[in-house]
């Protein structure tokens, strides 16, 4: 049974965020602010060239200079799943940027310093970091991430787009992005005997303890990591990263806790990004706008040190019915950093192109853009046919469309002019699959009908620590002052990492199944709670491996209006509006806190953000916040998100489908189309900035 | 960030003869530091100089003290009504809080945003005399199309000195050898040879205000951006015009920011405003004429139209 919507209590209601006042008044502890006695500092050193080997290294000494640690001295590591933990262990240079030593020093300044004098001894091999179509090194990976085959395909696209009465044939490119949370991965390690404790930013302390212990060669239960607060992650935080082992490694070296805060300009290398991508999308359909193919091809790049292969086309596989189809994803393995996850992998790239694409054959065929998407609403997943356990995702176009007000909207482009601006609207779908992982959670109830709730799960700025608290109080039927959440803390219940949109799922449903047993304990309990209290504890493991996961997505539609500067090709958002099915919402407050973050980091992708690649270095140039743009609040006047009441039992019993990440797909193309609309322009190459406006002849 | 000796000053004889590098605002210089780009030995603070006036002038013009913060310059009530190109430019400028912090002297004496001047870990001929430009064939888009050299093609950021130089606004410095004016226009130089001095301030000589001629006539001050707010230009214009009894082009000044390793003053363009029609199509041909000068790299020629059309606007809505 699940809980319902209309039940009174603290589920659905705006509760505001917990750790609010907290973080507002600058007492909410991060990685390094944490007091830790003769704690010393570390700062790294970063590679100078894309490609090579480190033969030698000079390093300063100095008064408060403790150790400078390279491969030549540093402690053999254990074992790695992710070679980029593998630090300081082999002379090998893969990309700009690597770490290749480490000062630790009894002040950050001193640390500072001598990195600065670190001389490094380097051959250097030529490089080769740009990513192309063409590209000799192309191959096709054995999958894609996590688990889903690389290519897909059936019946005969190139028959049906042969056959097909109007066809579009596009290829977009997004460039590099950079995560960017604001608190950089940071981390206090120090050793307490054979265990380590680490203070540490990151998504999963349950995650990143085993897979540090693994690297030192201890059990998990040897390590013990905390992050009570985390400024942000999407994604980049959500294994243990380099600096964690950096900072353990040096505690144990010299002897003292060490503090190490990566850079802002490291955040650009050592840290993970999303890989570029170039896409190709064909699109064949009749007349009357039934879509008879779909072929979605992804070129993309991962490092020299692992395979990590985004997967950019899977969402093309969810998304529209036609009867020929492929998905196709290859990689080139290039002199760069490791990509890794970045809100909406996979999902926010593809759906800039097939969004985009649609949109084009929408064009081409005269057709208003929502009734082609409803055209082409499958009634099971197009690839396997699979029943989907809920699916709105026409609604949310119809009612989108009516809340923005699409109705009154010319078909062609380049027809409404404000003063010096060209305005234009355009619309894009949304979806994101709906996650659950294995966690555990205890709950205890005292004899004021106090509760505690343990689980090793992490608030990153979503609002996750809130809900926790809501879902103890509702079913345990208890004010929420009442309830009390410790989260962040690996020696917490075990429980998944804060990604994938996953949070509330994995660990709500186990929050509410340990307050379910422990409302059947009280039940059958004669008389008061007893002094020591009582408790319950919940594994959603088994009910999570044998849960049936396809056909399981949130959908939405994005509705954007913008303004283009005639004179400068400057483009404002005027309106961007979300509409979702998101199965249920526990806490309107921060649920519209996500989508309109996603939405946001949505606008940046379309008209921003974009790591810069320098190729005669290898190395990305605008790596800091200064020149690597995400959006002001002046970029957007106004932004809000809706959601449908939509039920949908089966994918948890708390019913609800995940909300961290939907808001940045497909909202990056409602804005892109919307430019086409306002100017007749169509840029397939992102960001859209004024420059690629202003140079079109069609401008 | 290298270890520095720190010293305040409280009267700018005192300043001058201090050997070491002026600490204003700190927006800039603190952030050069901290990245390795700047290391000076000795930073001599002179935010405690009497120089934090505005003040009216005989003439009619103002005398804006060098510590006069870039936030209370812009909403000073003359300045407003009777330099709005000022205002507006100082207001396009960065965010409220580093215009809380920014001086009138700091603001002009600020370093290239070039990517390459800003990373130590690259060359730069800039920041390291003879070794390299890496932006010419690299990273250039925001980078000059006016004025640059073989050696350097950086861009000068401020928004504020782009006004200033169509407001004929003159720099007092003092210096060892005792005080001189400066013209804005010719206080910052094109990088040549020697990129590494921006401006022809010698050693130890100090801004101390900025004059302001009084301005008979309209102006205003356009300033394109990659986002709304919190950017650098890629491209802006400060504009005055004033039409005579007929419609015709009594008076024009106009500067370009981001396209040189100085504000650039549009003499060109402004002689062929003078006297002609006040028509978008005149307003086109004098950007031509002073455009037809620049040399374009691979990915910044969308400058040229961008400041073309920005010019044409801009004297439009002046007209």
């Amino acid at each position: 049974m699940t809980l319902s919507p209309t039940r009174p209590g603290a589920i659905g209601t705006p509760v505001a965020r917990i750790e609010g006042p907290l973080k507002v008044t600058g007492t909410a502890r991060y990685a390094v602010e944490y007091p830790v006695e003769n704690v010393v500092y570390a700062w790294v050193v970063q590679s100078p060239v894309a490609r090579g080997t480190l033969t030698g290294l000079e390093a300063p000494e100095g008064d408060d200079v403790l150790t400078t640690l390279w491969h030549g001295n540093a402690p053999t590591l254990s074992e790695v799943d992710d070679p980029e933990l593998a630090v300081l262990q082999s002379p090998t240079i893969s990309y700009r940027g690597q770490v290749v030593a480490l000062v630790v020093a009894k002040t950050l300044e001193a640390a500072r310093g001598a990195a600065l004098g670190v001389e490094l001894e380097i051959a250097q091999e030529e490089h080769d970091v740009l990513l192309r179509d063409d590209h000799p090194g192309l191959y096709t990976p054995e999958k894609v991430n996590p688990a889903f085959p690389s290519d897909t395909s059936s019946g005969d696209v190139e028959a049906a787009l042969t056959d097909a009465a109007t066809t579009v044939d596009v290829t977009y490119e997004t460039p590099a992005l950079h995560n960017n949370p604001m608190e950089p991965h940071a981390t206090t390690a120090l050793w307490v005997d054979d265990e380590l404790v680490l203070y540490d930013s990151n998504q999963g302390p349950s995650a990143i303890a085993s897979q540090v212990a693994k690297v030192f060669g201890l059990k998990s239960s040897q390590v013990h990591v905390v992050a009570e607060h985390v400024g942000g992650g999407f994604g980049s935080k959500g294994s243990a990263r380099p600096n964690a082992i950096l900072a353990a490694m040096a505690a144990r070296v010299v002897g003292y806790p060490v503090r190490l805060a990566l850079p802002r300009q490291a955040l650009f290398t050592m840290v993970g990004h999303r890989t570029p991508t170039i896409q190709r999308v064909r699109l064949g359909a009749t007349a009357d706008g039934v879509l008879t193919a779909i072929a979605h091809d992804v070129v993309e790049h991962t490092s020299q040190l692992f395979e990590f292969a985004e997967q950019t086309a899977v969402v093309t596989r969810h998304m529209y019915a036609a009867p020929n189809r492929r998905t196709s994803h290859q990689l080139a393995r290039l002199d760069v950093p490791t990509p890794r996850w970045m809100r909406a992998p996979g999902e926010a790239p593809g759906m800039v192109a097939l969004e985009c694409a649609v949109d084009e054959l929408a064009a081409a065929l005269g057709l208003d853009p929502i009734e082609l998407r409803i055209r082409n609403e499958p009634d099971v997943e197009p690839e396997d046919g699979t029943p989907f356990s809920s699916r709105h995702y026409v609604e949310c176009l119809r009612l989108g469309a009516a809340r923005f007000g699409w109705d009154t909207r010319p078909r062609q482009p380049r027809q409404r002019r404000e003063g010096r601006w060209w305005v234009g609207t355009g619309v894009a779908g949304a979806t994101y699959p709906s996650m659950v992982m294995p966690s555990r959670a205890t709950v205890r109830i005292d004899a004021s009908r106090n509760v505690l709730v343990e689980v090793a799960a992490v608030d990153i700025g979503t609002g996750s620590r809130t809900v926790l608290h809501q879902v103890a109080a509702d079913v345990l039927g208890v004010p929420l002052e009442n309830v009390t959440v410790r989260i962040g803390d690996s020696s917490l219940p075990r429980a998944s990492i804060a990604g994938g949109s996953s949070g509330s799922a994995s660990w709500g449903w186990a929050v509410d199944g340990a307050c379910r047993k422990l409302r059947e304990e009280l039940t059958h309990l004669t008389g008061p709670v007893p002094s020591s209290g009582l408790s319950a504890s919940f594994d959603t493991g088994p009910d999570v491996r044998s849960r049936e996961n396809a056909g399981k997505h949130a959908f939405g539609a994005h509705f954007a209006e913008v303004r283009v500067d005639a004179d400068t090709g400057e483009v404002r958002v005027s309106r961007l509006f979300g509409q979702y099915a998101v199965g249920r919402v526990l806490n309107p407050r921060t649920a519209r806190s996500q989508f309109i973050g996603g939405m946001t980091m949505g606008l940046g992708m379309a008209l921003h953000e974009e790591s810069v690649l320098d190729a005669a270095t290898g190395d990305w140039v605008n790596h800091d916040l200064a020149e690597y743009h995400v959006p002001a609040h002046a970029d957007v006047e106004w932004i809000d998100a809706a959601w449908l009441d939509e039920e949908d039992s089966s994918v948890n019993p708390l019913g609800v489908k995940g909300i961290g990440e939907i808001g940045i797909v497909g909202s990056p193309a409602a804005i892109v189309n919307a430019i086409w609309h306002a100017t007749g322009v169509r840029v397939r190459n992102l960001p859209v900035r004024l420059d690629k406006l202003l140079t079109d002849p069609a401008f | 960030m290298k270890t520095f000796a720190y010293r305040a000053v409280t009267d700018v004889d005192e300043a001058v003869a201090a050997e070491g590098t002026f600490l204003a605002g700190g927006t800039n210089l603190v952030d050069l530091m901290k990245l390795g780009v700047a290391a000076p030995e000795t930073l001599v603070d002179i935010n405690h100089l009497p120089l934090h006036d505005v003040v009216r002038r005989p003439d009619g013009g103002l005398r804006i003290g060098a510590g006069v913060r870039n936030s209370e310059l812009a909403a000073h009530p003359v300045v407003r009504r009777h330099y709005p190109v000022l205002s507006q430019a100082l207001l396009a400028g960065a965010s409220g809080q580093l215009r809380n912090m920014a001086t009138t002297g700091g603001n002009l004496l600020q370093r290239t945003r070039c990517r390459y001047f800003m990373d130590a870990t690259k060359p730069c001929n800039k920041r390291v005399p003879g070794s390299g430009c890496p932006a010419r064939d690299g990273d250039h888009r925001n980078l000059a199309v006016l004025g640059a050299s073989d050696a350097c093609v950086a861009t000068h950021p401020s928004d504020m000195a782009v006004a200033l130089v169509a407001l004929d606004a003159v720099a007092r410095v003092t210096g060892p050898d005792g005080e001189r004016t400066i013209p804005i226009e010719v206080l910052h130089r094109l990088p040549g040879d020697q990129p590494h001095r921006d401006t022809v301030l010698e050693p130890g000589e100090l801004i101390t205000a900025v004059d302001l001629p009084p301005l008979g006539l309209p102006s205003a001050y356009r300033k394109a951006r990659d986002r709304a707010s919190y950017a650098f230009a890629v491209g802006s214009v400060a504009a005055c015009l004033r039409l005579d009894d007929q419609g015709r082009v009594d008076d024009a000044r106009l500067a370009f920011g981001a396209v040189a390793h100085k504000p650039w003053r549009a003499r060109a363009a402004e002689e062929a405003l003078r006297g002609g029609p006040a028509t978008r199509e005149a307003f086109l041909a004098a950007a031509d004429a002073e455009l037809a000068a620049a040399e374009p790299l691979r990915d910044n020629a969308f400058k040229v139209p961008l400041i073309r059309n920005l010019v044409a606007t801009t004297l439009e809505e002046l007209r």
